[in-house]
């Protein structure tokens, strides 16, 4: 029986860009607000997941054709070059920096090297969710 | 007003209860998806309303995280339900 999945993948066309920029969004606010890497990281794997229910496996692995398990070493090797950067300033390990700068559009800005650790958090929770999900969905 | 959000809370926290024994006994199938996607948009309404009590704003991203998840989950399970594979390896046309 051939169904009808009109509507669905009209309705992910157009989600699916809203839901990633609220990932971005709670990416960056997670310093000072609710949110950072791993929630972030989960709406980005979810949109992905809708992504894969509205069309098929093979769809989505052409148009977006990466390797989860490279984006999750690579988010790992952020997170841990980050938290290891500080040993080489003669500070304990983690320690977090933070500066503010002044922008052009934005004015006062600040610039935390948490963002950076965030960013591999990010990438490490959409590799393995996505690798989770690829492997359940390929049962065949 | 305060006296009217927490009556407001009590009910829907009431229907939660009235739905999780339909999610619990539901004969068949699709009366579990749909309580549990009733006790999704439920639980965004109580989180709706205690921002209203706290008379805060930072819950607001949470409404908007919820209803997401609902919306993936509700879909994963209809798909379910209509094909019997949440997945498609390829399109067959």
């Amino acid at each position: 029986m051939r169904s009808n999945d009109v509507i669905i993948q009209t309705a992910t066309k157009a989600v699916v860009f809203i839901i990633l920029l609220f990932a971005i969004y709670i990416f960056f606010a997670g310093h000072y607000s609710p949110g950072g890497g791993f929630v972030g990281g989960l709406l980005a794997a979810g949109a992905l997941v809708l992504l894969m229910l509205a069309f098929d496996i093979e769809t989505v692995n052409r148009i977006i054709p990466v390797d989860y398990v490279q984006i999750a070493a690579a988010g790992l090797l952020i997170s841990l070059g980050t938290a290891a950067a500080s040993i080489l300033f003669g500070v304990p390990f983690f320690t977090h920096a933070h500066t503010y700068v002044y922008l052009p559009l934005l004015g006062k800005t600040s610039f935390h090297s948490a963002t950076l650790f965030d960013l591999g958090v990010f990438l490490v929770v959409v590799g393995v969710t996505m690798i989770i999900i690829q492997t359940i969905g390929e049962d065949e | 007003m305060i006296i009217f959000f927490w009556i407001s809370l009590i009910l829907v926290s009431l229907s939660v209860v009235g739905l999780l024994i339909r999610l619990i006994k539901g004969p068949t199938v699709p009366d579990r998806v749909v309580a549990l996607d009733a006790i999704g948009i439920s639980l965004i309404s109580i989180v709706a309303l205690l921002s209203l009590i706290f008379e805060t704003e930072f819950f607001l991203e949470i409404i908007l995280l919820m209803s997401i998840l609902a919306f993936i989950g509700t879909a994963a399970f209809a798909k379910f339900l209509e094909r019997g594979e949440v997945f498609d390896r390829r399109s067959d046309r």
